[in-house]
C-alpha cells in the first residue's frame, strides 16, 4: 500500500547533516537531565530520526515513545552552535509517526477527539467548558478531591492542572475592533486562541487594555480560530493545515501592521505558517506573510515604546521564560523590559528561567510525571528567589505553575507579563 | 621512529604482544547474554542498554570516529561501578568510560564493543568546600553546573573546554581537557588534587590528597589524561578558583595574519599572561559572524579575542600595554567590550565558533594540533596550502597564546572520497605540527582518532615506557583498548575505520 505524502515542510539531508552530534544540547535539554539518556536527547533523537529516515529502522514502539517524551521546548535550537531547526525535524518526525504507526486504540481515540473534534469547533469548546465549570462551582471538584476518587482512577495529578473555567467567555468580544485610547499609534489584529477564550478570557481582555492605553487599536477578527500549533505539534498536520487556512482567511493582514498573540505556543506556530505549506502550494505566500506580521504582544509593545503612564507595584517578581517565546522566537529581552519598565518593580532573575516548566502543550496531561518533575524543580528554584510573584508569556505555562503554587503552597502568584502592566496602568 | 606491523589480527611494539583485536572484528559483536543477565543483576534492568536500537546511540560522540558498544549500563555508585568491571572481566569483555559524548578524539567510543559504562547518573556534588576552594564531585558531574554552584562563593572551575556546557568533569579528566582559559590557568591535571578509581580488577582505591601537595609520586596526575586506559574515575576533587576582580575582553581586529601572530608573541614576550589569547582567520570569522552576530569586521584577515582579569589596576595597565602592542602590529582597531553583555557576546562567536561552521558543510572535522608560538604565520600559511591542494575549506580558530591550533576541514560525508580525503588532509596537517616541533594534540586526547599517529611522535623506547605503565594497571587490555596506542595498521596514517559518524540521508 502506497502511503499517502505527509504535507508541508519536509526536512532535507541538510537538514540533519546540520547536526554535528557534538553534545552541546545534552545539558539544555530537559528529558536529557531528567533521564540521562542519549535516546531521550536532542542528538540521540536526531539520530534515531536519521535511521528511520534511512530505512534502516522501523518506526518502532521505542522510537515513537522517544519522540513522544520530546517536550519540543526547543532549549536545544538556542544551545545548539550548528544552527539545527529541531523544532522542524520532530514536528516532522510526529507527522511520520502519525501517518505510519498504529498507537493503542485509548491513544487513538483521545488523540481523534482533542485535535480533530473538539479543537477546531469553538461551539464544542464553549460546551466541554461549562460542563467543567459545573464541576468546579457546584462542589463536584471539592468532593471528588476530598474522597480520593480521583485517585482511585489515577487522575488525581493530572485534576490539578485542569484550567478554572471563567465565568465569561471572551466569544463574545471576536469581531469588535477597540479604539486606542489618546493618540493612535498603531492598528494590530489580535489573535484570541481556542481554549483561552473560555479559560484566559480576563487575559485576553487585559492584552487589548495594555494595547489600547498604548495608542493601539485593537481589531479582534471574526472567524478566527485555533492556531492550529497543538495539532502540528502531535503531528496532526492535515487539522492544522485547515486551521491555518482558515485564520489566513479571518485576517486581513494588509488593515493592520501586526498580528498579536499573548500566548507564546501560538506566537511561535503563527510565525511558522509557512512551514505548514510547501512552497508550490497557493496559500504558502499568504503563509508566509501572515508568518512576518506575527508578534508576540511583548515584543510588539517593546517596539512600539510604552506610552500609558505606570503606577507602582512594589512587587517582587521573577520571570520564567517561555520556551516557544525564548527558543522558539529567540524573545528574550522583551518580557523583561516591560517588567522593568513598571516603577517599583522588583525583577530578580529565576535560575534556571530557559527550563520548561514541564506544561509544553498537552505534554503536562500526556506525560504526567516527567512534566511534574519538571514542574517541581521550577517551583523549587522560583521559591528561592522570595519573589512574590512568578511572570510568564504563556497561558500553559500560566497552567502549569499556578498548579505548581498549589502543590507546593508556595504563596506566590502566577501571571501573565500582560497582567501586570495592565495592574500598572494608570485609569 | 618506527612501528612493527605484524598483520590484521594482533600488533608488536617493542617486541610486547597486545591482546586486543582491531575493531572490525569486535566492534558489532553482541554480548553472551550471561554479561547482559550479569548487568542486569547489579544495576537491575532499567539500567541496562542492551537492544541494537539504544546501542547505536552510544556508538558516536563529538568525533567523526565510530564505535558500538555491546551493552550500556549506567550505575549510581561506586560499588555498582566495581561490580560491573568485576563482572566483565569474567567475561573477558572490556570496559570503556562515558560521560556526555562530547569528546573530539573518539576516547569514549566502543572501539571493539564490550561494556560501557555511562557515568551521566552520576553527577552529583559529594561535597562543596567554599571556604577551603575544593569540590568533590561524582564523574558525571556537568562542568558548567560545578561552577554555577560554585558561584554563591565566587568561586569556579577554571578548566572550560567549547563543551564545557554538556561535558562532564569525569570526561575532562580523562582527556584532561583545557579550553581558552588553559594559558594562564592550565588544564585540568592542574585542577584535580585527588581522584577515586576503580581499577580493572574491580578494585576501589584513592590517590592524591585533598589540600596540599602530595608527597611521593604524583599519582592523581598520572590518572588525568589517562583516557581511561588506566582506572576508571569515580569521584573527583578539584580546586575551585576565586573569580577575578575584574575582567576586560578585547577584540583586536587585523588586515593581516602575520601581524595578529606576531602580536601574541609580543604580548607574552612583555611577560603579560592573559587569561584567554584567541585567534579566528579571515575566513572563519566571516562564517560565524553571519550566524552570532559578534561585531567581527567581514573584511578583516584575522581577529585576536584577548581576555585579561586579575586587580582593577593591574587590568587597566594590561589593557593598554596590549592595545599599544596591538597597534603596533598594526590592528586595525583594538574595541574592548564595555560591559558583560559585550563581553558575553564577543565569547559567544569563539565559543560556538565550531558550530556555527556547521552550516556551512554538513560535517567538519576538528583537528588539535600545537606548534611554537612563533611558528604560527608559517603554520596557517601551509594549512591554506593543503587545503587548496586537497579541495577543501579549511577554518582556523585556536588558541593562539599556547599555539594550540585548531583547523577545521569541512566536508560532505555523502561522498565517500571526500572523507578519505579529509582524512589525509588532516593526517599532513598534524604531521607538519609535529614536524614544525609541535604536537599531535592540545588538548582532544589521542582517543582512537590519533593513535595512529602517535608514531611520529614517541619513538619505540616511549611507547615502552608507556606501555610498562599501561600494564602496570591494566595488563589484559580491560580498559577502553584501542585508545592512545596505535593499533595496527597506519604506521602514521590516520586510517578511517568506518564512514563518518553523520551518514548521508538519502532524501
Amino acid at each position: 500500500m502506497a502511503l499517502s505524502p505527509i504535507p508541508g515542510l519536509i526536512p532535507v539531508y541538510e537538514d540533519y547533516a546540520r547536526c554535528i552530534h557534538c553534545g552541546l544540547c545534552l545539558n539544555a535539554c530537559p528529558t536529557y537531565r531528567l533521564w540521562n539518556l542519549e535516546a531521550d536527547s536532542p542528538r540521540g533523537r536526531i539520530h534515531q530520526m536519521i535511521h528511520v529516515e534511512q530505512g534502516e529502522v522501523p518506526v518502532t514502539d521505542s522510537f515513537v515513545d522517544h519522540i513522544d517524551k520530546c517536550l519540543d521546548c526547543r532549549a536545544c535550537e538556542t544551545a545548539c552552535p550548528s544552527g539545527v531547526e529541531y523544532g522542524k525535524l520532530v514536528e516532522y518526525a510526529r507527522a511520520r509517526i502519525e501517518r505510519d504507526y498504529r498507537r493503542p486504540l485509548l491513544s487513538r481515540v483521545a488523540r481523534d477527539v482533542v485535535y480533530r473534534r473538539l479543537l477546531p469547533y469553538p461551539k464544542r469548546i464553549a460546551t466541554v467548558a461549562r460542563l467543567l465549570r459545573f464541576y468546579q462551582r457546584s462542589g463536584l471538584q471539592s468532593l471528588a478531591r476530598f474522597t480520593g476518587i480521583l485517585k482511585l482512577f489515577g487522575l488525581d495529578k493530572r485534576e490539578r492542572l485542569l484550567p478554572r473555567v471563567d465565568s465569561n467567555f471572551f466569544y463574545d468580544r471576536l469581531g469588535k475592533t477597540f479604539p486606542a485610547t489618546g493618540e493612535r499609534r498603531a492598528r494590530v489584529a489580535f489573535f484570541a486562541g481556542c481554549v483561552a477564550n473560555v479559560t484566559f478570557a480576563e487575559l485576553n481582555a487585559a492584552t487589548i487594555r495594555v494595547l489600547t492605553a498604548n495608542g493601539c487599536d485593537v481589531v479582534v477578527p471574526n472567524g478566527q480560530l485555533c492556531c492550529g500549533a497543538l495539532a502540528a505539534h502531535a503531528g496532526v498536520r492535515d487539522v492544522a493545515r485547515e486551521l491555518a487556512r482558515n485564520n489566513l482567511r479571518a485576517f486581513l493582514l494588509n488593515d493592520v501592521d501586526a498580528v498579536v498573540t499573548n500566548a507564546a505556543g501560538c506566537g511561535s506556530t503563527l510565525k511558522e505558517y509557512d512551514h505548514l505549506f510547501t512552497p508550490g502550494e497557493p496559500e504558502y505566500g499568504q503563509a508566509s506573510a501572515f508568518a512576518k506580521k506575527t508578534r508576540d504582544v511583548t515584543e510588539f509593545l517593546t517596539a512600539l515604546g510604552l506610552s500609558a503612564l505606570l503606577k507602582a507595584l512594589p512587587l517582587r517578581v521573577t520571570y520564567q521564560d517561555s520556551c516557544h517565546l525564548l527558543h522558539g522566537q529567540k524573545v528574550r529581552e522583551a518580557p523583561r523590559k516591560l517588567l522593568r519598565a513598571i516603577p517599583g518593580l522588583d525583577l530578580v532573575e529565576l535560575p534556571y528561567s530557559d527550563l520548561c516548566c514541564g506544561s509544553a502543550g498537552v505534554y503536562n496531561v500526556t506525560q504526567t510525571d516527567a512534566s511534574l518533575e519538571l514542574l517541581a524543580e521550577k517551583m523549587h528554584c522560583a521559591s528561592a528567589t522570595g519573589a512574590q510573584v512568578i511572570a510568564t508569556s504563556n497561558p500553559g505555562c500560566l497552567l502549569q505553575m499556578r498548579a505548581g503554587a498549589e502543590i507546593y503552597q508556595s504563596n506566590q502568584q502566577v501571571l501573565h507579563v500582560i497582567e501586570l502592566l495592565d495592574q500598572a496602568i494608570l485609569n | 621512529m618506527h612501528v612493527d606491523c605484524k598483520g590484521d589480527a594482533s600488533l608488536t611494539i617493542v617486541g610486547k604482544e597486545v591482546t586486543y583485536l582491531p575493531a572490525e572484528n569486535t566492534a558489532r559483536k553482541p554480548l553472551h547474554r550471561d554479561v547482559i543477565r550479569g548487568l542486569q543483576n547489579i544495576l537491575g534492568a532499567s539500567m541496562v542498554l542492551h537492544r541494537p536500537e539504544d546501542l547505536l546511540l552510544y556508538e558516536y560522540d563529538g568525533s567523526v570516529e565510530k564505535g558500538r558498544p555491546g551493552a550500556v549500563v549506567f550505575p549510581t555508585t561506586t560499588q555498582e561501578v566495581s561490580q560491573v568491571v568485576r563482572l566483565a572481566a569474567q567475561h573477558d569483555v572490556p570496559v570503556i568510560g562515558r560521560g556526555a559524548g562530547t569528546g573530539l578524539s573518539g576516547g569514549a567510543l566502543a572501539r571493539t564493543g564490550g561494556v560501557m559504562i555511562v557515568f551521566a547518573r552520576m553527577n552529583r556534588i559529594l561535597e562543596l568546600d567554599l571556604e577551603n576552594q575544593r569540590a568533590v564531585v561524582q564523574p558525571g558531574m556537568v562542568n558548567y553546573e560545578l561552577t554555577r554552584a560554585a558561584e554563591a562563593g565566587g568561586l569556579y572551575f577554571a578548566p572550560d573546554p567549547s563543551s564545557w556546557k554538556s561535558c562532564t568533569i569525569g570526561g575532562n579528566v580523562s582527556e584532561n581537557a583545557g579550553g581558552p582559559h588553559t594559558l594562564a590557568y592550565g588544564v585540568t591535571t592542574n585542577h584535580v588534587t585527588a581522584l577515586e578509581l576503580v581499577l580493572p580488577d574491580g578494585e576501589i582505591c584513592r590517590v592524591g590528597s585533598r589540600h596540599g601537595d602530595s608527597v611521593g609520586y604524583d599519582l592523581a596526575g598520572l590518572f588525568v589524561g589517562s583516557e581511561g586506559t588506566l582506572a576508571l574515575v569515580t569521584e573527583i576533587t578539584v580546586k575551585l578558583l576565586r573569580k577575578p576582580e575584574n575582567v576586560k575582553t578585547l577584540l583586536a581586529i587585523f588586515d593581516d595574519v602575520d601581524g595578529a601572530s606576531e602580536t601574541v608573541a609580543e604580548i607574552t614576550a612583555r611577560a603579560i599572561t592573559p587569561a584567554a589569547c584567541e585567534m579566528l582567520d579571515g575566513w572563519t570569522l566571516r562564517a560565524v559572524e553571519d550566524f552570532i552576530h559578534a561585531g567581527f569586521p567581514l573584511d578583516s584577515a584575522a581577529v585576536l579575542l584577548i581576555e585579561l582579569e586579575g586587580l582593577a589596576e593591574v587590568v587597566a595597565a594590561q589593557v593598554a600595554a596590549v592595545e599599544e602592542v596591538c597597534l603596533e602590529h598594526h590592528a586595525r582597531e583594538v574595541r574592548v567590550a564595555r560591559d558583560e553583555q559585550e563581553r558575553e557576546l564577543l565569547w559567544r562567536g569563539r565559543k560556538n565558533a565550531f558550530g556555527a561552521l556547521g552550516r556551512i558543510a554538513p560535517s567538519n572535522y576538528v583537528l588539535d594540533g600545537v606548534i611554537p608560538r612563533s611558528k604560527i604565520p608559517q603554520a596557517l600559511r601551509r594549512i591554506r596550502e593543503i587545503g587548496e591542494r586537497y579541495n577543501f575549506k579549511i577554518g582556523n580558530i585556536f588558541h593562539a597564546g599556547d599555539g594550540n591550533l585548531h583547523p577545521i576541514v569541512l566536508f560532505d560525508p555523502r561522498d565517500a572520497g571526500q572523507y578519505q580525503r579529509a582524512i589525509e588532509a588532516s593526517a599532513e596537517i598534524i604531521r607538519y605540527c609535529v614536524e614544525i616541533g609541535g604536537a599531535l594534540t592540545g588538548e582532544h586526547g589521542v582517543g582512537m582518532e590519533k593513535s595512529e599517529l602517535m608514531p611520529l611522535l614517541f619513538s619505540d623506547d616511549d611507547f615502552g615506557l608507556m606501555r610498562r605503565i599501561h600494564d602496570a594497571f591494566n595488563p589484559r587490555s580491560a580498559l577502553n583498548p584501542g585508545k592512545i596506542f596505535p593499533l595496527n595498521k597506519g604506521c602514521g596514517e590516520i586510517t578511517p575505520r568506518a564512514q563518518a559518524a553523520v551518514r548521508a540521508v538519502p532524501l
